[in-house]
């Protein structure tokens, strides 16, 4: 008996040190630069590299290494990841996923295409992107288009577990990457214009079971919320906070999905995201703040509890979905020593707040042509603290049904969309890459049908008016300052994440298929290549063989495939105007492919 | 009879076009019975085949179905097909479709769907036949689209319109519920 007793707890505290231990493995792994485990680098999502062999100086010089194409022509987004000697590379749908031997010339160790009903490339929204898989405690972890989670053995391909997210009859698809953190595995979900109703999930990454799952919005206890502990700038969002937002039952179908990047605090011990639009697009017919979409969440991993919100745009009139990355920095203010998170938002604003108080410290127009608002209440005493002041002449509520709201900044793609930006503790300096485009916006009624588009707007997108006439911008952002220190305009949205370096040079890639590098204290441009198609990918970087590589996926596609392929007109400049402007197509065709880059021997 | 009539009359059109060659705006002509409109009904534009068309004044003023069609489009179909059916990195142009393709072979592809997916291609358009917002505004859809697709109007917003008709605003209610 007594035997037993003690194998049987031996056996329990095997368990939770194996647990713990994944984790601490996943953690040394992101701590080592030459390695790149997880689509974000790191849990902060800063995106930047501790390698310095290129540089500033010698970046000139880069050549590309090797090349691979993934054999699929769509849009190509996310990274690939290193994880010891094996490259792990994946492609849109059907979602292959290549591990690739370094130590052998990229010899394919193994291939996984998994099987999945071509009926769900028409339910994604735009285009059948998917940013990445993930790298931890021996697996490699698949989010398909179709809402299938897959751990796959990370050495033979093999699937060890495999689990159904979502539904995409419903309109339900993934194109998001899932966050590995202690033991579970944190995932997201898409269709916000298919009135999905967004949540999270966290799977054991062990067994794939489901160990909890939170929803954007509806009742408290679906949300995993504490009307008295979790929070909302600094007060208790009290009982009911969603359902007292929302008209009868449109919460059910009311979007605020949760498609983007997921960041970890260990220490803090929280995840980080954000939520998507509300649906639809049409203000009118879901009156109210529609919480808790648009919203920066803060959560406890092991439970999924919500310990702060904060919702920066209430009833959206524009779909500013609000889930671009959450980036993770310990910075300076007023001489004080902060815990921060820097938010880029489609609204046009970058936000920063206090990450473990949930504390609204600044929020700034990181493009000056950002319109539909002058600004957010920062006055902790007002009744409409933390709330953005809209501008009559731009809201597409106020105009009403049916009429065409006509100038707004930025566009429904976004001051940026989920294209992630970088930091450099460095420099203590934001890489952004940016959209530069206006619209016009006309909602109008629309019904629900389960699985079918629901959307309810009619938009016109065209560049920002008296300026440049490109359509983005790459900027480099002080977050304390609340300033744009420099900015390169470009002649496409930047739709590519960036990479920063300690070798002081930052990475991107451009819709035409460049990959550009610029000196991260000035914004030169030191080096371009154009690779075989437009870049909607993210640049990472890792070593080998005491070699540092610069890798990016070419496959133009993804939303701005669909916007600018034919070049974009503004109906409000005349005639003479249309067709002005560039088209991707002139420059760019469909692709797939890797390009690494190293420096010469 | 009559229905097999249109057909083998719209068959012809289509063939004509493609003889044609490629598709440009210059090559359609407003006299091509598959574009000309013989009649109106309702406000709604017919070929003398009753297949819905266009009518743009010479001010540049559409027909209600028209604009209706181009807002349609632009919350239902331009998420794939691009801006003004100018077509996507992965989806075709539909402004060429509305003009090249049969009236009911276009019908048919937007109700029932089409599947294109191999080794080099994962082209897929989903079915619309139970989704109200596309099947009550189809013909808008299509007829804003030849419009566009013929060069009869430029791309953007038409800039200006006719009144919306009861009947047309009766079926939309009925439809729409």
């Amino acid at each position: 008996m007594k035997t037993k007793l003690t194998l049987l707890t031996s056996g329990i505290a095997l368990c939770a040190a194996s647990a713990a231990l994944a984790n601490d493995d996943l953690m040394s792994i992101m701590d080592d630069p030459t390695q790149w485990a997880i689509q974000t680098g790191d849990y902060a999502n800063q995106r930047y590299s501790e390698l310095d062999q290129i540089t500033a100086e010698n970046v000139g010089e880069l050549q590309v290494a090797w090349t691979f194409s993934t054999g699929v022509l769509r849009g190509h987004e996310g990274s690939p990841l290193v994880v010891d000697d094996t490259m792990f590379v994946h492609a849109p749908f059907p979602n292959t996923v290549f591990a690739l031997d370094l130590a052998n010339e990229g010899k394919i160790k193994w291939k996984y295409e998994p099987k999945q009903d071509p009926n769900v490339i028409p339910v994604m929204c735009c285009d059948t992107v998917y940013r990445g898989v993930a790298y931890a405690d021996g697996k490699i972890f698949l989010h398909q288009a179709d809402t299938t989670v897959v751990a796959l053995d990370s050495e033979t391909g093999e699937v060890v577990w495999e689990v159904e997210n979502g539904d995409p009859s419903k309109g339900e698809t993934n194109t998001a990457t899932v966050l590995p953190v202690k033991d579970k595995v944190i995932v997201g979900i898409s269709g916000g214009e298919f009135g999905v109703r967004g949540h999270v999930t966290a799977y054991n990454m062990e067994t794939g079971e489901q160990e909890w799952r939170a929803y954007s919005m509806g009742p408290d206890e679906e949300m995993l919320v504490d009307p008295e502990n979790t929070t909302h700038l600094g007060e208790p969002i009290g009982a009911d906070s969603s359902l007292n937002t929302w008209e009868g039952d449109q919460w059910t179908i009311g979007g605020g999905t949760t498609w983007g990047w997921y960041s970890y605090d260990p220490e803090a011990d929280l995840i980080y995201y954000g939520t998507g639009n509300p649906s639809t697009w049409n203000p009118a017919q879901r009156p109210g703040d529609n919480r808790w979409s648009m919203t920066i969440m803060a959560r406890d991993p092991d439970d999924g509890m919500a310990k702060w919100f904060y919702q920066m745009t209430p009833h959206d009139e524009w779909d500013y979905d609000g889930v671009n990355e959450m980036i993770l920095t310990d910075q300076e203010i007023d001489g004080e020593e902060r815990k921060l998170l820097t938010h880029f938002d489609r609204n046009g604003l970058a936000y920063v707040m206090d990450r473990v108080s949930g504390e609204l410290i600044s929020a700034d127009k990181y493009d000056p042509v950002v319109n539909w608002t002058t600004g957010v209440d920062m006055d902790p005493e007002s009744e409409t603290y933390g709330r953005p002041e809209v501008v009559a002449e731009y809201s597409t509520e106020q105009n009403g049904e049916d009429v065409n709201t006509t100038g707004v900044c930025p566009s429904a793609l976004g001051t940026k969309d989920q294209q992630p930006a970088s930091y450099s503790p460095k420099s203590e300096t934001f890489y952004v890459p940016t959209n530069h485009v206006c619209m016009d916006y006309e909602p109008f009624r629309v019904a629900y049908t389960a699985g079918q588009p629901y959307v309810g707007a009619t938009l016109s997108m065209y560049p920002a008016p008296d300026s440049h006439g490109g359509m983005g911008n790459f900027i480099a952002w002080d977050n304390i300052n609340g300033e744009i220190k420099w900015s390169i305009p470009e002649q496409f949205s930047v739709w590519s994440g960036a990479l920063a370096t300690a070798g002081d040079v930052v990475f991107y890639g451009t819709l035409e298929g460049y990959l550009k590098a610029v000196d991260a204290e000035t914004g030169d441009e030191l080096y371009r290549f154009k690779t075989p198609s437009g870049i909607i990918g993210n640049v990472m970087t890792y070593e080998h063989d005491g070699k540092q590589y610069v890798g990016i996926l070419s496959g133009v596609g993804g939303w701005a495939g669909i916007g600018l392929a034919a070049g974009l007109t503004n109906p409000n400049e005349g005639l003479g105007a249309v067709g002005g402007y560039a088209a991707l197509s002139d420059y760019t065709a469909l692709g797939g492919q890797l390009t690494v880059f190293a420096l010469p021997d | 009879m009559t229905r097999y009539a249109t057909l083998l009359a719209a068959a012809a059109a289509t063939a004509a076009t493609f003889a044609a060659g490629a598709l440009s705006a210059a090559d359609v002509s407003m006299d091509d019975p598959n574009i000309a409109a013989a009649y109106e009904d309702g406000g709604r534009y017919f070929t003398e085949d009753d297949i819905p068309t266009f009518n743009v004044q010479e001010d540049g003023t559409v027909d209600w179905p028209t604009f209706s069609g181009f807002r349609r489009y632009h919350a239902e179909c331009h998420v794939c097909h691009g801006p003004d059916g100018e077509g996507s990195t992965y989806a075709p142009a539909l402004k060429n479709s509305a003009v090249e393709m049969d009236y009911y072979d276009f019908v048919d592809v937007v109700v029932n769907g089409r599947q294109k997916v191999g080794a080099a291609e994962n082209s897929v358009m989903p079915a619309f036949g139970t989704n109200p917002n596309v099947m009550c505004y189809l013909d808008d859809i299509y007829t804003y689209l030849k419009a566009h697709g013929s060069g009869a109007i430029g791309r953007g917003r038409p800039a200006s319109k006719e009144a919306k008709s009861d009947t047309f605003a009766e079926n939309e209610d009925a439809c729409m519920g």
